[in-house]
């Protein structure tokens, strides 16, 4: 199309400069400086104390395993929706994203009524004789919570390669003699590596900075990394700290993001 | 055999999603006040549901927003994907660089960094705040749906159009935005959905009185859930599955079928 489009993304740039730019300059310009302006390192530093190094470290463990489960549990689901031939791809799309149409906290909370001591799944296993469950107000209940909520995530990128793999590819593999188990490591897995790398990032980062999941699944006792930031600009109102913590939240989300843009250079594996 | 275990597996991933859904909608017709015992069939909280003004204000905030932001979002990226295309390669993909931050970034980091801009410039908190700050995070979804539809376009159409008399404006139109408009549609959607979905942002960026459905849940956790939220929610959803129904059963969707299954 013509040159004269360009000016045509001005409001898009503008608005990304004002909403996106400006707000990350001031997380750094906070995380960097103490309440007189000075420079300093300190609320940087701060992670290192006993209480956040014991927060960060729960919310990695925590969301590492959640990523693995999530990964785990899609990766079959993925490649039966993907070979199941469905002739509308964005039915199993819908189906994925329409329980975000209940909202996302009354989801995570009905998880309580779920696993209580004399909750649903309790009153099931009780009636099939078998030992119930008493996770609520655990880490395994946040686990399940992350799971929960973030598994469309991962599942939704990996549909998305799997189903454009070239089935002759496949074929091809078989022809010259690769066994099922050969062909998915030699052929399938290295050409879903787009998918698998949105998909960890999809579930890992929201994982790994949420509060509200572990406010309604873990009880009050349980503090993330993402409880602490929260805190700090809610209640404690130390914005410095609360900045420089986020910093290092993102020094992990970066680090997510460069391994992304190693392996996907193309970012087809994203979520749409 | 085989099929077998995948049609239980499919079914178990089925359960799990849905169950706390089951779960909501359940609880939406138990007379009992508590989530913890089951007091009998009643709709009562459907008909208080309507009677409770804090509710019905809360719900007209998060409709009101998701449907502005989604809208606002969905004109600002569409034209900026337009536009996308013919920038240089460099250029643009710093942009897309830009886009792709609010999505990979924290919700809680985005949340804190708008904040922060609102403080720091006086803005006063609100539905004015709220609203700017979903449209900020629902931009890359529209971007991110229309610009693979985007690279599919045939350029000579639209110079064919041109060549033909029409011009640029009615050039867009009636060639290029027909094929974007499967992104667009799906684009505008899903930035309903995330909007209407979201906590975290909105809990950091809205002001004291104003409330969306998620902000009053969140305040309602401690003392208890009204089951009024219940009902609501159940209304919600099932409105949708219908509406999503509807366009399937209608003879668009069916189009929209046909052309899929073609490619």
């Amino acid at each position: 199309m013509t040159s004269k489009s360009k000016w045509l993304s001005t409001p898009y740039v503008l608005w990304s400069v004002i909403f996106i730019i400006i707000p990350l300059g001031m997380i750094f310009y906070y995380g960097l400086t103490d309440k007189t302006g000075a420079f300093t390192l300190e609320n940087i530093a701060a992670i290192m104390t006993a209480e956040h190094a014991k927060a960060l470290w729960l919310s990695i463990l925590l969301s590492f395993i959640s990523t693995v489960i999530c990964f785990l549990l899609a990766y079959p689901l993925a490649m039966i929706l993907a070979n199941m031939k469905v002739s509308q791809h964005s039915f199993i799309i819908l189906i994925f994203i329409l329980p975000m149409w209940m909202n996302f906290l009354l989801r995570t909370l009905a998880w309580q009524t779920l696993l209580e001591k004399t909750g649903v799944i309790n009153n099931i296993l009780t009636f099939l004789h078998l030992p119930n469950i008493n996770i609520i107000n655990t880490p395994y209940a946040i686990i399940l919570g992350m799971v929960y909520n973030f598994l469309p995530f991962m599942v939704i990128p990996l549909y998305n390669v799997l189903s454009k793999i070239d089935e002759n590819v496949i074929n091809a593999a078989k022809d010259l003699g690769a066994n099922n188990i050969y062909t998915f490591f030699r052929i399938i897995l290295p050409l879903s590596i787009p998918g698998i790398i949105s998909g960890i990032t999809m579930v890992f980062v929201p994982a790994l900075t949420t509060f509200v999941i572990s406010t309604l699944l873990g009880g009050s006792k349980i503090l993330l990394i993402g409880n602490v930031i929260e805190q700090e600009f809610t209640q404690a109102s130390n914005w410095h700290l609360g900045s420089g913590l986020s910093i290092v939240l993102m020094i992990f989300i970066i680090l997510n993001m460069v391994a992304s843009a190693v392996f996907d250079k193309d970012g087809e594996g994203a979520m749409l | 055999m085989k099929n077998m275990a995948k049609k239980i597996y499919i079914a178990l991933i089925f359960i799990f999603l849905y169950a706390p859904i089951v779960t909501l909608m359940v609880l939406s017709f138990n007379a009992s006040k508590t989530r913890a015992k089951w007091g009998g069939f009643t709709l009562k909280w459907y008909i208080e549901l309507f009677q409770n003004r804090d509710i019905m204000e809360a719900l007209w905030n998060t409709l009101l927003i998701a449907v502005i932001s989604s809208l606002v979002a969905t004109i600002i990226g569409t034209i900026a994907c337009v536009s996308m295309s013919t920038m240089k390669r460099k250029s643009r993909s710093v942009l897309l660089g830009i886009t792709n931050i609010p999505m990979l970034n924290a919700d809680i980091v985005t949340g804190i960094s708008l904040m922060l801009l609102f403080i720091s410039f006086g803005f006063r908190f609100g539905l004015g705040t709220i609203l700017m700050s979903h449209i900020t995070f629902n931009i890359p979804y529209v971007i991110l749906s229309v610009m693979p539809r985007m690279k599919q376009l045939n350029p000579s159409t639209y110079e064919a159009a041109l060549d033909l008399g029409a011009s640029h404006i009615m050039a867009f139109f009636k060639v290029i935005f027909p094929d974007l408009l499967p992104g667009i549609m799906s684009g505008l959607l899903m930035a309903f959905t995330m909007s209407l979905d979201d906590f975290i942002i909105t809990h950091f960026t809205k002001g004291a009185g104003v409330d969306t459905l998620s902000t009053k849940i969140y305040t309602e956790v401690k003392k208890g859930i009204k089951p009024e939220m219940y009902a609501l929610s159940t209304i919600i959803f099932v409105t949708v599955l219908l509406l999503l129904f509807l366009v399937n059963m209608s003879p668009a969707g069916k189009e929209e079928k046909v052309e899929k299954t073609e490619k």
